[in-house]
């Protein structure tokens, strides 16, 4: 590739979520703002080895993919339903206010740029699109993933992603979502629903519900990446930077979390030394800011927890107290069940098998995690610990009838073998 | 007595109607609200955008909740309607909450659709 090719390349990876955010506000458009944009990067791949790269390539990418919309919409047929939209008062003031944003110097566009991506992804995660439709956009216009890379991470077929993207895409134009930062008064709610997208993102990326993939690293990183993008744009909010951390110090284990032959690897026989500890160390330093930020929330709490893990050298060291003691405040502030088996499990560490298995007997006879997979996995552990191994080997039956994916079962026809039982036959895929 | 008119339609066969027959339907629906609005029929009239733009909103413990889609439960019924002005679907979302049915049931928001300015109207 020319050094202009190169250059072209850069520029675009690098910004095109930022150059969708802006085109989608002067079009008023996502689809139409994609599409102008793919046109002038075009252009670029033509004209810039021709005539060399512009000073500002940005700048110059906008202008041309606004041109190339103004003209599309002037020939093709789209032009009498987008009439009456380009006419309106909004886009009026939008004109004017390109007009002036081109009048001034274009290094002073940096805080116009960043408002443009706050906007877009609060469109992008707007509570009225199916969360499916939110976590697609987002990783299609901010991610920057391509509609068959998303597919594949979402295990279904591209034209039902496609679809699924045509579909969000009509409802923000005819529906009017707007594009713009929420109100104070509702902005708290919708900073969540934009970190329970990116979560939802890592967490599919972290562990795939079904398939041979346990780590799907791509997904991961996006989300990782969407995350410090919003730590940046709302700097004064404590979720975001508690988000951040949580899923970093998740994804420092996330080399030692599957062993050699992909089966999940349980935090107590993690190989520590695999662990990122650059990493951690970000994470910590996130946690401990979101707390002076603002009392602890979800994300902090969950964080937390994970940086009390993350600073134990040994399994061993882990100051079980402290983290049953974070459980049970998460617990009092979100009750769920699957917090509580956490919070019992922890119980256990502190406290002895016993206490944490008079807990999960307590939340199994409430009958909330019927199903889950975890559950009798835990129960199971605690049996095996107390020595009680018939017991064990039926808990982990249960568990084994009930996992998801093979690296799960894998870990627990191992134990199930440890404490004597016989393995389950191979399930059906 | 007034009467809402509700026109039901398989909106997944739509995709499959040609330029000529959308043309021809639509100067049947103009003929027809002419004629209603000349007899004096007419009170108001729209056409909806199709249920794939509609959201649901339910107001539960003073939490307004929204959710993509129609609203679909058929052990609720319409029991009427208001036809709003709202600058987008942030504000048409936040009346629809003051809506005091959305306490118990739901209300559905559906955008309504841009017709031509020369399309009839009745006095209003």
């Amino acid at each position: 590739m020319t050094v202009e090719g190169d250059a072209v390349a850069r520029v675009f990876r690098a910004e095109r979520g930022r150059l969708l955010a802006t085109l989608i506000r002067l079009l008023g458009d996502i689809d139409l703002a994609e599409e102008a944009l793919a046109i002038a990067l075009e252009a670029a791949l033509v004209q810039w080895p021709a005539e060399g790269v512009p000073d500002n390539p940005r700048a110059w990418l906008i202008r041309a993919a606004r041109n190339k919309a103004v003209d599309r919409l002037r020939r093709g047929a789209l032009f009498q339903e987008k009439r009456a939209a380009l006419e309106t008062q909004a886009a009026r003031d939008e004109e004017e206010r390109l007009d002036r944003e081109r009048a001034r110097r274009e290094d002073a566009e940096g805080e116009s740029v960043e408002d443009d991506r706050l906007r877009l992804i609060f469109t992008c995660c707007h509570p009225s699109l199916a969360i499916e439709a939110q976590v697609a956009l987002t990783l299609r216009t901010l991610g920057g993933l391509e509609t068959e890379e998303i597919a594949r991470a979402f295990l279904v077929p591209p034209p039902t992603m496609a679809q699924r993207l045509v579909r969000a895409k009509t409802k923000i134009r005819e529906a009017r979502i707007p594009y713009r930062v929420p109100e104070p008064g509702d902005l708290g709610e919708r900073v969540d629903a934009v970190l329970a997208v990116i979560y939802l993102i890592f967490n599919e990326g972290y562990a795939a519900s079904s398939g041979e993939a346990l780590v799907r690293g791509e997904l991961c990183g996006e989300a990782l990446r969407l995350g410090r993008l919003v730590v940046e744009l709302l700097p004064g909010r404590p979720e975001p930077r508690a988000l951040l951390a949580l899923m970093l110090l998740q994804d420092a284990r996330r080399a030692a979390r599957v062993g050699p032959d992909g089966e999940v690897v349980v935090l107590e026989e993690q190989d520590r030394a695999r662990w990122d500890r650059a990493a951690i160390a970000e994470g910590a330093a996130l946690v401990e800011e979101a707390l002076r930020l603002g009392p602890p929330g979800f994300y902090a709490l969950q964080a937390a927890i994970a940086a009390v893990h993350g600073q134990a050298a040994r399994a061993e060291d882990t100051d079980w107290r402290q983290i049953a003691g974070l459980y049970a405040l998460l617990l009092q502030a979100h009750p769920s069940p699957v917090v509580a088996l956490n919070h019992a499990v922890a119980v256990a560490m502190a406290e002895g098998p016993a206490e944490g298995l008079r807990r999960i007997d307590a939340i199994s006879q409430a009958g909330a995690l019927a199903g889950y997979y975890l559950l009798p996995a835990a129960r199971a552990d605690l049996l095996r610990r107390l020595g009680r191994l018939p017991e064990a080997a039926v808990a982990y039956r249960l568990a084994l009838t009930l996992a998801g994916n093979h690296a799960e079962r894998r870990f627990l026809e191992r134990r199930l073998i440890e404490v004597g039982g016989a393995p389950a036959p191979e399930r059906g895929q | 007595m007034q009467y809402l008119l509700m026109i039901y339609a398989d909106e997944s066969r739509m995709k499959d109607v040609t330029p000529a027959d959308r043309e021809a339907m639509y100067v049947e629906y103009r003929a027809l609200t002419d004629s209603l609005i000349k007899s004096g029929h007419m009170r108001a009239g729209d056409a909806l955008q199709p249920t794939s733009t509609a959201t649901t909103v339910r107001v539960r413990d003073g939490k307004t909740l929204t959710t993509d889609g129609p609203f679909a439960e058929t052990k609720e019924q319409l029991g009427g309607y208001y036809l709003v002005e709202a600058k987008d679907l942030d504000e048409a979302t936040k009346l629809a909450a003051r809506i005091p049915g959305a306490r118990q049931g739901s209300i559905e928001v559906r955008p309504v659709m841009q017709l031509p300015p020369d399309y009839p109207r009745p006095q209003r």
